[in-house]
């Protein structure tokens, strides 16, 4: 790892959390990642877009549960015991706001090196490419970075 | 205030006595003869000149001594007060502000024309623009040989750290000086309390100081004493009283035995105003009973009471499923002192709105000037108390219904006298508790709103198809939209149509409502329902489906049992209650409830301004403490609800917003006979 921490350093890795969502393993820039917690009951909101149909209380905070899911044509799935909520906080215009995020197994917090990022291809996905910021090796597979900000607006 | 900047201390205390300064001078307006008015409009003035002084603010300093020059001439009955007189020292309050917040942004040239105009009116040379306050003004007793002091502090001064033997040092710097003192009040040892001061003293002061230099050196603690002076010259030979202009206002009259001549004329008019004014001086011993805090500390301490709320109602929760009684006094206690403390920080938070309404003399004075149409402004209910950020976010709204009152609602001097009316025309701002809610109304004796030429409008520009079935409560809609005026002529005032939707954009946004009355010829009157608070509310727990809602209580007028024959959807969903129809809403189809509904449904019937509908739930859970939390941004779509709050079983809750429900298109404003009383909102 202390190779990793030099990378990081001088800005050549990014230190993220890896999360499996759906069928894809995602990696959220560690600093936005607030806490990760168990699945709490959530409150239905009517009205509300699919990927943001419901709202948890995070110690105090009524924050909505994205469920990325939808966003990238994956099925939904009932909650598992590897089941986790992580928190984010993202800037909204300008604003911090918390959002919880629905991840169906939380793998690590790890460095992933920044010079194996590429684009999302144009073709073979069915994403939106606006969706996703970049693609990165981490270990054997690929793993997306995605935008959040885009995903949720 | 301890860690504040010293600065912080005197733009707020130059704050308040700007404000009392516009308020006395428009009183003075109303009342020119009255000479507390003037007194306390020139120690307003005299106190910003000397923290200013000290604080640095020089022009400021500069400005208003010689603003208090010119006022001497008032006070002292040389001049008398008039309208213009009124005016132009309401612009050079205006320009003192200026120089206060913002001195870069003005040229000292405003300040000299206004003082030229002030010299002008007073009619006199002594207010020649001097660039400093130590400057001496040429007055007309500097020439007196010496003076006669006499002076006599409250017995609390030196609690406050007032020196008199120092205060008597300094006047001996202004020359020689033969200090006696009154020993009249001195109790015995046994009963001298060495924190009070018994003392006063007479000094005889020779030389050619000035009044002013000799009254600056009292400057902070004149209102803690009785400062008498009189020319020497004048005292000595004259056995009969001395005539009046030599005294200084004097706030507490102090039983001293060698009272000379001049103090029996201090004016006691001073004396409640001296006390209304503790709160603005650090050092006075009426600090103790009240203190500045800053409004966000409030505001966390809010939100702490909120979270435990929020935690008390789960502790609540936890101790009903146990048996062990001692669990349950120690919740219920808990709950007593939750709820308290919930009290008694809102009530912290609760300002009376009068410091608001006072605001809009002034505009309602520059207004029905600049238009010439005489304009009497009254005001009511000034003690009623609502949350301070309602207030704040509230003084926009007014501006603009206040405005538009003046400029379209009251008619020309003659077109009202044309019509038979009292030429001066009339706004009267008021403001009750009714319920949970605040009433603030506006209300002009002007010429009423003219639906024809609202409609006429709305239909040029494409608002409604012309010719369309609407009702006069509609029409009213059209003020609200952005950019809507029926104004022929655009003024400098109003008529561009901005303004009326941002009145219904911020009344929303705190929860309120408008309503519209009007009559013809009459006047208009628009009232502004607003919640007490914006934090915790009382509120309403249903149930439909599986969710659990919310119900603002405030907004809650009854609930029925749904009747038998309206259970299934059909065609009509209204009720008739009591003689009148009652349209309502099923919660279960707007929520996408899927479960099984309960057999016997609830109808809550809430009213959102004059109209009132029912909204049909499955089951009426309950009173709740409602914390409000705010819905994330990325929830803005969803209107439905105005927030969410947390329940006792730690799930959040959705709040029902009836007003949006009725807006949003649910339910269309009952089609009631209310011809004269018209919602809005």
């Amino acid at each position: 790892m202390t190779d990793f921490v030099e990378a990081i350093e001088q800005g050549h890795a990014l230190q993220v959390v890896m999360m499996r969502i759906g069928t894809e393993t995602f990696a959220l820039g560690a600093g936005m990642v607030r806490e990760i917690i168990d699945p709490i009951p959530t409150t239905r909101v009517a009205g509300a877009r699919p990927h943001l149909g419901h709202v948890v209380n995070v110690r105090g905070n009524v924050v909505p549960l994205a469920d990325i899911r939808e966003r990238f044509g994956m099925p939904l799935a009932a909650a598992t015991p590897d089941t986790r909520f992580v928190v984010i906080e993202l800037d909204l215009d300008g604003d911090p706001t918390l959002v919880a995020l629905v991840a169906d197994k939380v793998f690590e917090v790890t460095a992933v090196a920044l010079e194996t990022r590429q684009p999302a291809p144009k073709i073979g996905t069915s994403w939106r490419p606006e969706y996703i910021r970049s693609i990165v090796k981490s270990g054997d597979d690929f793993v997306i970075i995605p935008d959040m900000q885009a995903i949720l607006n | 205030m301890t860690d504040h900047d010293p600065r912080e201390v005197f733009l707020a205390e130059a704050n308040e006595l700007l404000d009392r300064l516009e308020t006395t001078l428009l009183d003075l307006g109303d009342r020119p003869g009255d000479s507390a008015l003037i007194d306390t409009a020139f120690r307003a003035l005299h106190t910003i000149k000397g923290s200013g002084a000290m604080f640095g603010f020089d022009r400021v300093a500069a400005f208003t001594h010689d603003f208090e020059t010119a006022f001497d001439l008032v006070r002292r009955g040389e001049v008398p007060i008039s309208a213009d007189l009124v005016n132009v020292s309401l612009s050079a309050k205006d320009y003192i502000r200026t120089l206060i917040e913002d001195p870069d942004s003005t040229a000292p040239v405003i300040g000299e024309a206004i003082l030229g105009e002030l010299e002008r009116l007073v009619g006199r040379a002594s207010a020649q623009p001097k660039p400093q306050p130590e400057s001496e003004a040429p007055h007309p007793e500097a020439a007196s040989e010496g003076w006669r002091i006499g002076i006599a502090f409250a017995p609390e001064v030196l609690r406050n750290g007032t020196n008199p033997l120092a205060l008597i040092d300094e006047l001996r710097d202004l020359g020689p000086c033969t200090v006696v003192p009154r020993l009249a009040d001195l109790p015995d040892l046994a009963a001298l309390d060495p924190e009070s001061l018994a003392l006063g003293w007479d000094v005889t002061l020779r030389g050619a100081a000035t009044r002013e230099a000799i009254e600056d050196v009292f400057l902070f603690v004149r209102d803690d004493m009785v400062l008498t002076l009189a020319p020497l010259d004048a005292l000595e030979p004259a056995p009969e009283p001395v005539p009046t202009p030599a005294v200084v206002a004097a706030p507490v009259p102090v039983p001293a035995p060698e009272r000379s001549a001049a103090t029996a004329a201090a004016t006691p008019a001073a004396k409640p105003e001296a006390e209304r004014r503790g709160p603005a001086r650090g050092g006075e011993p009426r600090a103790a009973s009240t203190m500045r805090v800053e409004a966000e500390r409030l505001d966390e301490l809010l939100d702490r009471v909120g979270e435990l709320v929020i935690a008390q109602a789960r502790l609540s929760q936890l101790a009903g499923l146990h048996t062990d009684g001692g669990l349950h006094t120690i919740a219920e206690e808990i709950e007593r002192l939750s709820a308290q403390l919930r009290d008694t920080t809102m009530s912290i938070r609760m300002v009376p709105i009068g410091a608001l309404f006072s605001r809009f003399r002034r505009l309602v004075h520059d207004l029905s000037g600049d238009l010439g149409k005489p304009v009497t402004f009254v005001t009511d209910g000034e003690e009623t108390e609502l949350d301070k950020t309602v207030i704040e976010r509230l003084a926009d709204p007014l501006v603009h219904l206040i405005r538009n009152a003046i400029d379209h609602g009251i008619e020309d001097p003659a077109h009202r006298a044309a019509s038979g009316k009292d030429a001066t025309g009339r706004i009267s701002l008021a403001a009750e508790h009714v319920g949970a809610q605040v009433l603030v109304t506006v209300r002009d004796d002007g010429a009423g709103l003219d639906v024809a030429r609202i409609r006429a409008k709305a239909e040029e520009r494409g608002l409604v198809a012309s010719g369309a079935v609407l009702t006069d409560q509609q029409v009213y809609q059209f003020l609200f939209a952005p950019g809507f005026s029926t104004a022929q002529q655009i003024s400098a005032l109003s008529g561009r149509g901005v303004g009326m939707d941002v009145v219904k954009k911020t009344i929303e946004a705190l929860r309120g409502s408008i309503d519209i009355t009007t009559e013809p010829g009459a006047g208009t009157a628009i009232v502004l329902r607003l919640p007490l608070t914006l934090a915790i509310i009382e509120g309403l727990l249903i149930r439909v489906g599986d969710g659990r809602y919310v119900l603002p209580l405030s907004a809650v007028e009854e609930c029925v049992e749904l009747p038998e024959g309206d259970r299934s959807e059909r065609g009509r969903d209204f009720l008739n209650i009591r003689g009148d129809l009652v349209p309502f809403l099923r919660l279960r189809s707007l929520f996408e409830a899927t479960d099984a509904p309960d057999p016997y449904q609830k109808v809550i019937v809430v009213s959102v301004g004059e109209a009132r509908f029912g909204l049909v739930a499955d089951q009426i859970l309950g009173n709740h403490q409602t914390v409000i939390k705010s819905l994330s941004k990325l929830h803005a779509d969803v209107t439905t609800f105005s927030g969410a709050t947390i329940l006792g079983d730690g799930t959040a809750a959705l709040i029902i917003d009836p007003a949006q429900l009725m807006t949003g298109g649910h339910i269309s404003a009952a089609p009631d006979g209310l011809r004269d009383y018209r919602e809005v909102a």
